[in-house]
């Protein structure tokens, strides 16, 4: 591809949370990378070779990194292509996405994650980044290569959905993986508890007659997870906390000074359980919705910093998936494209600093993981967002670029236009009219 | 280091009695006795070269093995080592299955004490088993590798074969590389090596490095680029079979990768390196044919040559301990 045409992006709102600067600014893009960020709206003396765009004062972030995101490819290809999810991402601000390794091969040798960066390549769209398998076939007995796959260019190993129950299979794949400095993420739910359920276990979720797993299943996980960190030394991406309980386990982990970080998917932050109605099944997640005070709860640890990082938990599902009744439909839903509107929410109910907000969608992650983004910096990839954060967006899932439409967001109103997304200084995605 | 032509007499005049009435840990020696066994050693490497090898020093003495592992190389150098001195050798080969473990143990012992050897070779699968059968019997007990203790001989025909490749064993940098989790030979390396002031790395995976092994004085690594690095010694583990799929290890193809030895990987250490391996070796797994048979690097077969050696001077030290008990 030529090296894209120098673009000024100048009358912008600057929300970079690596500098902490939240305020009127313009950013110079050339050959790929940002040649320079100015705190002032306009640029003087620009060529006219430069393209300029007016933002108009729309916010301008570093791009967003969204480190849980489901394809169907290899392997289920109807569901989402890497080339639909990267198409996605674009069009939702999100300029690197990590994938998940449970596709069909899993990603748990250096030839997959191969195979990714190679198609990922070839796209040219949002940047793709392959998580691996940490057990082979994710079946949560023998170590996948995990050293390989580092050495191949996957960012962390997790088995995805899938709990790992052995606990030495637990520690010495966490050793394992830190000993290539490999983080090793996590999903906190005791299996035993959680197994064929579809529901929180609630009042609501009896009186529905849903099969459901109590709140505990998550914390008497992560328990043992967080024990393991302290044993191994490993850094552990908590994946997922969905209820207010474990919430505790993680701030004392944390205290002591644990490599611990938390993430929590968009979906807990926006929803709760009666949002699944009348057996409504772009509401069935894996963890599931949980009570209001568990949503609150979260949205808390967000703003006050205990949980770093907020994922889409992407997760297309085809409508044959989802037309099922509710204890038989497929969990999860896609969120690519109504990640950021939707965080912006927060924002707008005046729950977070808007900067906070970002942080939890640029930087964090990105420095979890050790990727050159998330902050405006000379230098630094110009991989780019702007976005109207006032402006009213209503989702129609008919006309979501994910060839799966499970979006809980469908019919909803939402604040937060993305008009522009950069990917080393290429326009991606552009919703100026 | 020329070797200076020693004769039976020399030999005497070095064989000192053994400071403990058995060897089961190279913990036993102090640096003087080590260095002693050593230097007695290298008068029977000369004896070993001629043609008539026969003597009599352990005229008389009864050597039996006890192998309740098979062990073809240490034994057959245990039972050469015996023979060449002029003992009466005995090899026993208990199955170990067929016994269930620590109370026949101590039986075998007293039965076989009852017979009135006077030096007990053994190898057993469980740690501190060689200590156990020493509270039991009478005679002196030599450690042949228990479990993932110790092989206090191995550690000393290791010094050995360095102390005659560089002349001394202080100041080197020994790498020692692999399944340091469960190696005997590792743990009496460190011991060994570090009495005689060499500088002693560890080197493997963090699934197969012992926890605390950064007490253990010696510097670890797990990367096998950086642990080999300007290294004076690298010295080779043996990965088992059954710890290479998927529990510890994820496959042999990544074991190697990481932590197999090759040229590339061997090109970091200093241009003067020697490589080592206890044996057997898995080639391809923890070391690439291409080092382990280049004679020019490859102290492999020094190894086994040294071995009969150490363990004649052991031998013979432990029965001069006895003449004076």
């Amino acid at each position: 591809m030529p090296a894209p045409r120098p673009i000024a992006l100048v009358n912008a709102r600057l929300v970079d949370p690596a500098s902490g600067y939240d305020g009127p600014g313009s950013v110079l893009a050339a050959s790929g990378v940002i040649s320079d960020v100015l705190q002032k709206p306009a640029i003087e003396g620009l060529s006219p070779e430069i393209e300029t765009v007016d933002c108009g004062g729309a916010m301008l972030a570093p791009g967003l990194v969204d480190i849980r995101v489901k394809t169907g490819e290899p392997g289920a290809e109807t569901k989402e292509t890497l080339k639909s999810a990267a198409r996605a991402a674009a069009a939702g601000g999100v300029t690197s996405i990590v994938v998940q390794p449970d596709t069909e091969p899993a990603v748990d040798e250096p030839s997959v994650v191969d195979f990714i960066l190679r198609r990922a390549r070839d796209i040219g769209l949002s940047k793709v980044y392959p998580a691996g398998a940490a057990t082979k076939g994710l079946a949560g007995q023998e170590m996948a290569e995990i050293g390989l796959m580092r050495e191949a260019g996957c960012l962390y190993v997790t088995d995805v959905d899938r709990p790992i129950t052995n606990s030495q299979v637990m520690r010495r794949a966490m050793t394992y993986a830190h000993g290539f400095g490999v983080p090793f993420a996590h999903r906190p739910a005791d299996p035993s508890l959680s197994e064929l359920t579809a529901a929180h276990e609630s009042e609501f979720a009896a009186r529905m007659g849903l099969v459901a797993g109590p709140a505990i299943g998550e914390r008497i996980m992560l328990e043992r997870d967080l024990a393991l960190a302290e044993l191994t030394g490993a850094t552990l991406i908590v994946d997922q906390l969905s209820t207010g309980d474990a919430l505790e386990s993680l701030e004392r982990a944390k205290a002591k000074g644990l490599n611990v970080r938390a993430t929590v998917s968009i979906n807990h932050l926006s929803f709760n359980e009666i949002d699944i109605g009348d057996y409504r099944t772009f509401y069935k997640l894996s963890p599931p919705l949980r009570g209001e005070d568990d949503r609150q709860a979260l949205v808390e640890a967000l703003a006050g910093g205990l949980i770093d990082v907020v994922v889409s938990a992407h997760a297309p599902a085809p409508a044959e998936d989802k037309r099922l009744p509710f204890d038989e439909a497929a969990p999860g839903a896609v969120g690519l494209e109504t990640l950021l509107p939707a965080l912006l929410g927060l924002h707008h109910e005046r729950r977070a600093p808007l900067i906070d907000l970002m942080a939890a969608v640029t930087l964090k992650p990105a420095r979890l993981l050790g990727l050159d983004a998330g902050a405006l910096a000379k230098g630094a990839p110009a991989d780019l967002v702007v976005c109207d954060i006032g402006a009213p967006v209503k989702v129609d899932a008919d006309r979501l670029i994910s060839k799966s439409k499970n979006s809980p967001f469908d019919g909803r109103s939402l604040q937060g236009k993305v008009m522009l997304t950069l990917v080393d200084g290429r326009i991606v995605h552009d919703a100026r009219v | 280091m020329a070797t200076i032509a020693l004769g039976v007499d020399d030999v005497r005049a070095r064989t000192f009695p053994f400071p403990a009435r058995h060897f089961t840990s190279a913990a036993d020696l102090d640096r003087d006795a080590l260095a002693a066994l050593l230097d007695l050693a290298d008068g029977f490497v000369a004896l070993n070269r001629e043609k008539a090898k026969k003597l009599d020093l352990l005229k008389g003495r009864t050597l039996m093995n006890l192998f309740f592992e098979n062990s073809t190389r240490t034994q057959s150098s245990f039972e050469l080592a015996g023979k060449r001195l002029g003992a009466d050798v005995v090899n026993m080969s208990p199955r170990a299955s067929s016994m269930s473990k620590g109370e026949t143990l101590i039986d075998t012992a007293v039965t076989l004490n009852a017979m009135r050897p006077d030096l007990l070779v053994v190898r057993h699968s469980a740690s501190g088993a060689a200590s156990l059968l020493a509270q039991k019997v009478s005679c002196s007990v030599i450690n042949a590798g228990d479990g993932q203790h110790e092989h206090p001989t191995q550690a000393l025909l290791d010094a050995l074969s360095m102390r005659r490749a560089f002349g001394r064993v202080e100041g080197l940098t020994v790498a020692i590389c692999g399944d340091v989790l469960h190696s005997r030979v590792a743990r009496s390396n460190v011991l060994t090596l570090q009495l005689l002031g060499a500088r002693v790395r560890l080197v493997g995976p963090a699934t197969l490095m012992p926890v605390g092994a950064d007490r253990w004085g010696a510097e670890v690594f797990h990367d096998l680029r950086r642990g080999v690095a300007d290294a004076d010694v690298v010295m080779m583990l043996r990965l088992q079979l059954e710890r290479m799929t998927g529990s510890l290890v994820p496959s042999t193809r990544e074991y190697f990768r990481f932590f197999g030895l090759d040229r590339e990987k061997l090109a970091r250490a200093k241009p003067t390196v020697k490589v080592m391996h206890p044996g057997p070796m898995n080639r391809g797994v923890e070391i690439d044919s291409d080092v382990a048979d280049d004679v020019a690097i490859s102290l492999i077969q020094d190894q086994v040559e040294m071995g009969v050696a150490v363990r004649m001077a052991v031998l013979t030290s432990l029965a001069a301990r006895l003449d004076n008990d």
